[in-house]
């Protein structure tokens, strides 16, 4: 009632409806984030087309990446990408489960606290930082001494194999654990908060150790935004660029040795977007983006539903 | 009548405050207390120091004793988690896991000793379930989700959890509050079956349950033991002014 | 029947793992912390601030056009990102309906989880091709494109916490209801719509993937929004790849100041964060 008079009252003085304006500028730049989403995916399909023209399905299961001869295989690219994530994703889970564990069942509050923000500052750091320290630092520490340690006690198995490199699919895989570990570890550790003390409270009344309980009542309850974590820390891994660029030594190989240089999707893009001069070179890089767009796009939407699904219930009350 | 807890000057502080100054007092085996009183009165604190909860709250300090059959369950070679399983606990709100079926939740407190064998487990969740007479409505479902049950089914089926692990002494906190009638009346008819064979201690705020339900009763006032002794009596001719005030609702 | 002083051993056991966890997750935070801020402050000297980089061979040189560079961009960003951010917030908090505010905020996540180099190519086709040329333009709109989902979301939820009251009694004065939006539930949350500004400007400040085939980098000092324009991630990148020493050190001392950067913009979004609470 007020509302339309008051609305009223100010068409009377100035002529104009204020509030019909305003609302209309808040809808267009509501929208225009549906335009700029629309507008990307609708790009990414529209510059790969000439590519999949081509290529077909050759594009995805042809190992051949040539610029110059216009072959274009992806497949060890996608490999890369792939072995790279999983396994930094193998390392970091339970680092960063027992971490997130630790900071909330069992540190002292204040230490949790510290840590927690200590986390929250590791998940701060850009990615070309983690890559100057990993290109400078940490690779030639591989090279130095992890490399030769596993080709003189583990180099009788096929990932063992090969000259110390240094920059290589192990490198990536180490820089990009501890660039997921942050990430996993704080929406963990969201997750265990949301634990009702109710369910704690129940296990512990039925003579659980502190272990038990844990296992018992808190894991259970977070089990599934606990997964949500890990495949979010999955969308970062296969989409993060800078750190793995800089590492991983950026040949297009599929080698089951760890110790051998490797290449992902997001690298091969960065490095040779720019330079790409033919049509249909940028053409396939731009279906490499395409391929990284929907994979993410799915890891992002299941780990959303997996995460809303816990907290919703915590939010439905605590039975 | 046996006495199985005994509490001997019992105090308790959160930070700077204290909420249970210098209780003593006795709880009977194979009999029901009932600790009534105004809300934050201290009630409930007393009842989880019975099984030593608050040793997860970090700003709690319990001094004084408390002896279960005999033994003071604060001395320092005390295990908190034997503790526990001879002392079980049902809480306010209804509280099963919820990513467990029926059956998980009744054996989850039993199995913690250790493995069980699957004919073991059916008969302790069998007879376990049938005790609170849970049996009959989810004996065709006991691996469906705990979170299907009604209020007061879930109820029934955290003190179907609890005893399983065969405890000696079960703290009840309000259990019925969350309730309707109809389960509350369950739950009050199967507190007169348990105390065949443990001992109760219940919190309630509400008289009219204490008197159904308890044997003994005690009235606490800013954390303090007004008075206890037997239910009869406390309800028709208490010693003190206060209890007479509060049990005739003239405050509270 | 296990006994109790298994279980218990089981349980230190894995309390032990679980702190041996918490440790090896830290123990890399401190490495990177202690290589930059050695290794940054023997590198970085006044020239860093004034000088641009020197050719392979020379010795010295800085990144003062990158640290320019960045500040334009960012600023451009902001520019084209705070009012799509902060209005689209308003719209979801204030009018939106609830089914199509649920598809805005769905976007907006989808938005913020897509890999920032496929950003950085679509600003590419978007802007570089049309305009036939790499420009610091094209850099900024694809800072803009990740900085917006952040903003929408943080400005959203401090909204969303304004009290109704509040509203309701700017609105039964006879203030119209665009007004009591500006004046009264934006201001009052807007030390919360501050701290989402400034983690999103510290999100873009260190986003190196969209500037690649967007700003490009550049060697030498430049203005024009329309050419390409060097950036203090970009540098530090090039430098940390290159084979000379002197160019690592440069890096080291930009990696130094970018973390110095952003901490600092961090900390303030978390003091503006803290402030907002006490009230």
């Amino acid at each position: 009632m007020s509302q339309a008079a008051i609305t009223s009252r100010w068409k009377i003085k100035t002529g104009l409806n204020g509030d019909f304006i305003f609302k209309g500028i808040t809808v267009l730049f509501a929208f225009s984030i549906l335009v700029i989403l629309f507008l990307m995916i609708y790009e990414m399909v529209e510059q790969s087309l000439p590519s999949m023209a081509k290529s077909g399905w050759r594009f995805i299961t042809d190992q051949n990446w040539d610029a110059v001869q216009e072959e274009f295989g992806a497949l060890p690219y996608i490999y890369g990408s792939v072995v790279s994530s999983i396994l930094a994703l193998a390392l970091a889970t339970p680092l960063s489960v027992g971490s997130a564990i630790f900071i909330t069942e069992i540190a002292p509050k204040r230490l949790g606290a510290v840590m927690a923000s200590l986390v929250e500052l590791l998940a701060a750091i850009p990615s070309v930082i983690y890559g100057l320290w990993g290109v400078l630092v940490m690779a030639p520490w591989l090279q130095s001494t992890v490399q030769p340690f596993l080709i003189d006690h583990f180099g009788f198995l096929p990932f063992f194999q090969g000259a110390p490199y240094g920059v290589s699919m192990l490198a990536a895989i180490f820089i990009l654990m501890i660039m997921v570990v942050p990430i996993i570890t704080s929406i963990s550790r969201e997750v265990l908060l949301a634990v009702p003390r109710s369910q704690k409270e129940a296990a512990i009344a039925l003579g659980a150790t502190r272990w038990e309980m844990i296992r018992m009542a808190v894991l259970p309850y977070g089990r599934s935004g606990i997964l949500g974590a890990v495949i979010l820390g999955m969308g970062r891994a296969i989409g993060e660029t800078m750190a793995v660029t800089m590492v991983i030594g950026n040949t297009p190989q599929i080698s089951l040795s760890l110790l051998s240089p490797a290449y992902t999707m997001p690298s091969v893009i960065a490095n040779e977007f720019a330079e790409a001069t033919s049509k249909i070179h940028s053409s396939a890089l731009m279906e490499i983006g395409l391929i990284l767009l929907v994979v993410t796009l799915i890891i992002n939407a299941m780990a959303r539903l997996l995460i809303w699904s816990v907290t919703r219930r915590q939010s439905g009350g605590g039975r | 009548m046996q006495n199985k807890v005994k509490l001997e000057q019992l105090n308790v502080h959160f930070g700077a405050t204290h909420a249970v100054k210098d209780v003593s007092m006795d709880f009977f085996e194979n009999s029901v207390t009932a600790i009534i009183g105004p809300s934050g009165c201290g009630k409930s604190t007393v009842l989880r120091a019975i099984n030593r909860m608050h040793d997860l709250v970090p700003s709690a300090r319990v001094t004084g004793r408390i002896l279960l059959d005999d033994k003071d369950i604060y001395d320092k070679v005390a295990d908190p988690v034997s503790i526990r399983r001879r002392v079980g606990m049902v809480f306010q709100k209804p509280n099963p896991f919820p990513a467990m079926s029926i059956y998980d939740n009744v054996i989850a407190g039993y199995k913690l000793n250790g493995r069980v064998n699957r004919s073991e487990a059916d008969e302790v969740v069998e007879s376990s379930l049938k005790r609170v007479a849970l049996w009959d409505e989810v004996k065709d479902r006991l691996k469906g989700n705990s979170m299907e049950l009604s209020g007061g089914q879930q109820q029934r089926l955290c003190i179907a959890r609890t005893i399983a692990v065969k405890p000696e002494v079960i703290l009840m906190d309000e259990p019925a509050s969350a309730l309707d009638p109809i389960s509350t009346l369950k739950i009050e008819e199967l507190i007169e079956e348990l105390k065949e064979k443990y001992t109760i201690i219940i919190v309630t705020h509400n008289m009219q349950q204490a008197a159904r339900v308890s044997d003994h009763t005690a009235f606490f006032y800013l954390g303090e033991l007004v008075e206890a002794g037997e239910t009869r009596k406390i309800f028709t001719t208490p010693d003190k002014k206060q209890t007479e005030d509060y049990i005739t609702g003239r405050f509270g | 029947m296990k006994s109790v002083i298994l279980r218990k051993g089981a349980n230190m056991a894995m309390t032990g793992l679980m702190l041996a966890a918490a440790l090896a997750v830290l123990v890399p935070l401190v490495l990177i912390f202690v290589h930059i801020i050695k290794m940054g402050l023997s590198s970085i000297s006044l020239d860093f601030f004034t000088q641009i980089p020197k050719p392979t061979g020379e010795t010295g040189g800085g990144m003062a056009n990158g640290m320019a560079g960045s500040a334009v961009m960012i600023a451009l960003a902001s520019i084209i990102g705070l009012p799509i951010g902060i209005f689209g917030a308003i719209y979801l908090s204030e009018y939106g309906g609830s089914r199509i505010s649920t598809v805005i905020r769905f976007a907006a996540d989808v938005l913020a989880g897509i890999p920032s180099i496929i950003t950085g190519m679509v600003a590419y086709t978007l802007l570089v091709v049309p305009m036939k040329g790499f420009s610091a333009l094209a850099g900024a709109v694809a800072l803009a494109m990740i900085m917006i989902p952040i903003i929408l979301r943080t400005t959203e939820e401090q909204l969303k916490m304004v009290p109704g009251s509040l509203r309701e009694a700017s609105l039964a004065l006879g203030v119209p209801l665009w007004r009591t939006s500006l004046k009264v539930t934006l201001r009052s949350a807007m030390t919360g719509v501050m701290t989402g500004v400034l983690l999103a400007i510290a999100r873009v400040a260190g986003e190196t993937a969209p500037l690649l085939f967007t700003a490009l980098g550049n060697q030498f000092w430049s203005s024009k929004l329309t050419a390409p324009m060097a950036a203090m991630p970009l540098q530090i990148f090039n430098f940390a790849i290159s084979p000379y020493e002197d160019w690592h050190r440069l890096a080291w001392a930009g990696a130094l100041v970018l973390v110095t950067i952003m901490f600092a913009l961090s900390l303030s979004a978390r003091y503006f964060g803290r402030s907002r609470q006490k009230n």
